[in-house]
Parts: C-alpha cells; structure tokens; sequence
C-alpha cells in the first residue's frame, strides 16, 4: 500500500454489460483520482452511471476495460478473495435502504465487518459500541432495526461503515430515503466523520444541496464524466 | 465454528414454523430408520437368542438327502429311514459328540379322567433333556430303561398339567395317550414360549413307546450335540462316517447344525433389517429435499443479506459455509428430536409390550443420527454454493 499517491486512481474505465444481443456501456473511458481525506461527491442524471461508479470504486466489481487503483493495489487483476479483503480492510459501505440484517441488535450489525475480518466475539462488541456511541446512538445498541426509525437506522448503518476505521466511506444515495431534516443530520455525520477522522468520503447523490456542501463535484452524464472539480453554479 | 452455528440457529429461530415444518420431515425420516432398523434388529436378536436357548452345538440328523445343510423340510425320498440302531451305534461310537437322542414326533390326545388336551407328543432318549435344555421340575425325564423296555411312562409339560390336572400332582397318576395308557413319571418345569411354539404345550415318552403307540419301525430324526464349537465340523463328518457305515456307504440322511440354522436365520434378518433401512430412508430423502427447497428459498429472500456480507468482507466460503450449517443444524435438530422420539418408543414399548423384540443398539442410534447429518449437508450443498456465487453487485441491487 503506497502512502504517498492518491487512495483512489480511476484510469480510462469502462463497464458494459451485455443485455442479450445489447451492450450496454454504462462507463465510457472515465478518469479522475481521490486523494486520502477528500470530501467528494457524485452526481449526475438518473441511469448516468453512479451507481455502477460506486460498485467499481467499492471494488464489488471490476473494470471492464481499464484501470482503478485503490491504495496502490490494481483491482481488476485481484481474485475474488483479495477483492473481499480489500473491501473488508479499506471500505465502509452507506447505501439508500440502510441493508441492515433483521432481527439483529444495532451492536450486532455495526460489528458485522469486524467478524469477516476475524476479530473475537468481545473485542467486536466494545469497537461496534465504540462506533455507535461516534454516530450518537450508543444508547440504542441493543434495538433490532425494526425498532428504530429511519434516520437512526442509517446512522447505525454509518456505524457498521466506519466499524473497521475504513480509509474510504463510499455512500449510494444515503439521505434518498429519509426527510430533509434528518438528511441535513446525517450529511454533517459525515462531515465531522470527515474532518475528525480524516476518512475520504465519496457521496453519489441527486440532491443539489447535498453535492454543494461538498468540496469536489464530479458529475457523470451517460457514463462519461463532464464535471470534475468543486461544485458549479445551478446544479 | 460455535459463533456460526449460533448465528446459524438464530437465523432458524427468525422463521420457527418454517423452520419447525421442515425439521418435521426429517424428524419423520430418523424415526422411521430407528424404528424400522429397531424392529429388523430385534427380530434378529430375538431369533438368536431363541435358537441358542434351545442348547448349544446341536445337531440334527434327519432322513433323506439334502445338498445344502440349513433348515428347511428335507427331501422327503425315505430309502433308509433312521432307526433305534442307528442312534444307539452313534451313540457307541460317538467321539466327538456328547448324547444321542432319537426323536419320536406325532400328536394325540391326552386324557385324564373327563379332561383332555390334544397336544404334541415326542418320543425320546433321556439324553434330549440336557441337550435340549429342558428340564423336569419334579419327578423324573425319561430313563434309559423305559426306553430299552418300551415303558408306558409319560412327563408332562407345563401347559398339559395345567389342563388335566389343575392343583392336583399328576406324578403317579394314569393318563390315557391316543388310547394308551401312560403313568406319568416327570413334570417339565415351565419353558414358555418361543418362535410362536409353546414349549409347555407337550409331553414326552420314550421313543420306542412312542414307535409302538404310532406303528412305526423307524425313528423321525436323531438329536446330538458337538463337545464344542471347534468339534463341530469333525462332529458331522464322524456322525455322517458312523451312519454311512450302517447304508453300505450310502448317504441316505443329512446332518443339520444349529450354526447353519443361526447362520441362515441370521442372514434372512439382516436382509429384512436392510430392506427395511432402504424403506426408511425413502423418507428421509423426502426430509431432505424439503430442506433443500427450503433452503433455496432462504436463499432468495435473503440476497440482499448476501450481499451486505459481501460488501463487508464476506468470502465466498464464508457464505457458503453460512447455509450449509443452517441446513446441517436443521437437520441434526431434525435428526436428533427423530432419534429422541424413536428412543421414547422404544422405551414405552420395553415397558408396556415386553413381548415386543425391539432393540435400540447403538449403531442405529449413530446410522439414524449420521444420515441426519448427511441429509443436512447434501441438502445444503446445492443452496449454499448458489448463494456463495452471487456477484456482490446484483445480490445488493436485488429487489
Ligand atoms: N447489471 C446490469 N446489467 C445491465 N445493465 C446495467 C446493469 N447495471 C447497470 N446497468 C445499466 O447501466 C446504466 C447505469 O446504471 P446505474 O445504476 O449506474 O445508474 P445510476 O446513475 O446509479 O442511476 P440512478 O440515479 O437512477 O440510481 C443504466 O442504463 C443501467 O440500466
Ligand atoms: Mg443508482
């Protein structure tokens, strides 16, 4: 793992899938790098790419033709397991629908990664309550999602995403399913998970004032990227 | 390993009716093994403790000539019957063997006074007492001179006492056998039954009283017995080289043992205790496929779950491993709960029908147990590697 070069390297990346007899190319040749501690997010109209952007740069799929180095290992040539310990090791995951597992406490969901990574049972327990108590929810440690409300159900998800102390925080539309108010609450968590922990964070989002507060914008348009650079005017 | 199978039956424990239901079919499965295997086992051992308590080493030699020795009505084509003679040369002879007694068998009626009973009566040689196992519990068996004198003397069994003479003793007294008259000498001590026979059910007479009471000039068969297990091959030989002596080297008889006997007996119930494990495990099959669908479709209300594990760190072996101990722990529930209530019923039926040869031995326990345990992981394998090769991507993306 190189220190010194940036976390993320995106060479002329492209995805396709192949529908039937259709390709479709949901990334044409995109390039741009992350360095650690930035504050970035995605954007871009519906069916532009994000998301299939965000599997890639969560290293839950590879490139179809060209490079994505993240902490200096080159992705696309890694097996399935390295790709799982890279994940494990580098990444935390927030996405739109929280994906938290049923009838499981907060503590147990948040110490998720940590059991993949091999950490006894009781060391587990006190980081998640440690990560918990981070995104203000330590005294709910013991509720099943079901007995939490959306926005503390997302936070627990943040939880679980920085259990690990993940270089990179990678969120797929994390306020697409909450109200505003409680959308504005967990864009400063990632604020302050930002600026106290140095954690680089990459938002794809639709909401306009969620992409200003953020210092970079790169904006993506049919699987090319038009925008790389802080946010413009009248997005 | 034990965190995994805790999270395996917690995950169980989030749909316990399903999960309950599809237990069912496989608690149904090693119940059906133990109890079959249980009925197949104890026939087996039943029959083996029967045919050892009626003595040991016995042999037998019966008229005619069969290729094979077991059991089984010999060929029925009389050329030489077996004779007093004979037994008494075996018994002159004899090295290898201990006692030789002729056997006499007909029916009659025995009647004492008003009362009668139609029963089984055996002629005779006082050796039949200890090489057959039964004993008299007062008076006295048959005596060698009663048979050299043809004597008109009778032992009881149990059953007939019972009949004729109720509280009375019958030693002294004179019954009447198909029209004979007999003074009773002995009382058998009580046998019970065994292989459906009542051995309490029938009288004894010296064999040649026998011969004059049915008219005939030859015996039904010979009872002996080999010193021991070892002599037993050098005991037929002797017996067949002594009675082919007698036919000018003509081998008009066959001598059976007892161990061909336990040997066939053995080999018929073991068959059964198969067929009827391939019966049980039909199923346990069934049991199995239920775990299967059930499984699969866990699978597939849980992709998301898969793919949260997967975006965390989740190898695929991890996943893997995941559903296959959800489907083993299933089923070793399964199988184990199936085992509790065979064992129950086994217990209840030792207690209340003692009659009833079942045996819960402990290989039954460990094949019931195993096959449990093989369902689970056969049945697993299928929906465990499914779920272990979803990409990540569209297991996260599946609505
Ligand atoms: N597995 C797939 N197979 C085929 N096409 C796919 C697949 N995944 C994505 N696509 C296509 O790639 C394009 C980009 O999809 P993506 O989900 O990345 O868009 P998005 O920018 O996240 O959209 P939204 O804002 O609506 O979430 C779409 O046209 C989509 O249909
Ligand atoms: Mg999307």
């Amino acid at each position: 793992m190189s220190e010194t070069g940036p976390l993320m390297e995106v060479r002329a990346l492209e995805r396709s899938f192949t529908l039937g007899e259709e390709e479709v190319r949901a990334l044409r040749g995109v390039t741009f790098s992350i360095d650690r501690g930035e504050y970035v997010a995605i954007i871009g109209p519906s069916g532009s790419g994000k998301s299939t952007m965000m599997y890639q740069l969560g290293c839950l799929d590879t490139p179809s033709r060209g490079t994505y180095r993240l902490a200096g290992y080159d992705v696309g040539s890694l097996d399935d397991d390295e790709l799982a310990a890279l994940r494990n090791r580098f990444i935390g995951f927030v996405f739109q629908s929280f994906n938290l597992l049923a009838r499981t406490t907060a503590v147990d969901n948040v110490a998720l990664p940590l059991r993949y990574a091999g950490v006894g049972m009781r060391e587990r327990r006190a980081r998640a309550r440690e990560a918990l108590d981070r995104v203000g929810l330590g005294h709910r440690w013991d509720h099943p999602p079901d007995r939490l409300s959306g926005g503390e159900r997302q936070r627990v998800a943040i939880a679980r995403a920085i259990v690990s102390k993940p270089a990179l925080l990678l969120c797929d539309e994390p306020t697409g399913n909450l109200d505003q108010k409680v959308g504005q609450e967990i864009v400063r968590l990632f604020e302050s998970l930002n600026a106290d922990l140095g954690v680089t964070v990459v938002i794809v989002t639709h909401d306009p004032s969620m992409a200003r507060r953020a210092r970079r914008n790169i904006k993506l348009v049919d699987g090319s990227l038009v925008h790389d650079g802080p946010p413009q005017e009248g997005v | 390993m034990l965190e995994h199978m805790i999270s395996a039956l917690l995950a169980l424990g989030a749909n316990k009716l399903r999960a309950a239901l599809t237990m069912l079919g496989v608690v149904i499965g090693v119940l059906a093994v133990t109890l079959l295997v249980s009925v197949g086992d104890g026939a087996r051992a039943y029959l083996n403790n029967t045919l050892s308590g009626i003595g040991s080493n016995l042999l037998s030699v019966v008229p005619g000539r069969t290729e094979t020795r077991g059991f089984g009505p010999p060929a029925q084509g009389l050329e030489r019957p077996l004779t007093m003679d004979d037994a008494h040369a075996l018994e002159r002879q004899g090295t290898t063997i201990r006692g030789v007694s002729p056997m006499v068998q007909g029916g009659g009626t025995v009647r004492f006074r008003n009362r009668q009973r139609d029963t089984m009566v055996l002629g005779v040689g006082p050796a039949f007492s200890d090489l057959r196992n039964m004993h008299v519990d007062s008076g006295e068996f048959v005596r060698e001179e009663d048979v050299g004198s043809r004597r008109r003397v009778v032992v009881l069994g149990r059953r007939v006492v019972r009949e004729l003479f109720g509280d009375e003793s019958p030693l002294g007294q004179s019954v009447r056998i198909a029209g004979g008259r007999f003074r009773v000498v002995g009382v058998m001590e009580p046998k019970g039954r065994s292989l459906g026979f009542d051995l309490d059910d029938l009288v004894f007479i010296p064999a040649t009283a026998a011969m004059d009471l049915f008219g005939l000039d030859h015996i039904s068969q010979l009872v002996t017995a080999a010193r021991s297990k070892e002599e037993t091959p050098a005991a037929i030989a002797e017996i067949e080289e002594v009675l082919a002596r007698r036919r000018n080297g003509e081998r008009s008889f066959t001598v059976q043992s007892q161990e061909d006997l336990l040997k066939t007996f053995g080999a018929i119930t073991g068959a059964m205790t198969m067929v009827l494990l391939a019966i049980a495990s039909i199923s346990l099959v069934v049991g199995g496929i239920g775990i299967m669908n059930i499984m699969l479709v866990s699978v597939r209300e849980r992709t998301r779950e898969i793919g949260v594990r997967r975006a965390v760190g989740a190898t695929q072996r991890d996943i893997l491993w995941q559903f296959l101990l959800e489907s083993v722990v299933i089923s070793t529930i399964g199988g184990a709960v199936g085992l509790g209530t065979g064992a129950t019923i086994i217990f209840l039926v030792h207690r209340y029908a003692p009659d009833v040869p079942v045996v819960l031995s402990p290989w039954i326990a460990a094949v019931a147990f195993g096959s449990a345990f093989a369902t689970g992981v056969v049945s697993g394998v299928v929906p465990a590697r499914r779920a272990a090769r979803l990409d990540p991507v569209e297991a996260l993306r599946y609505e």
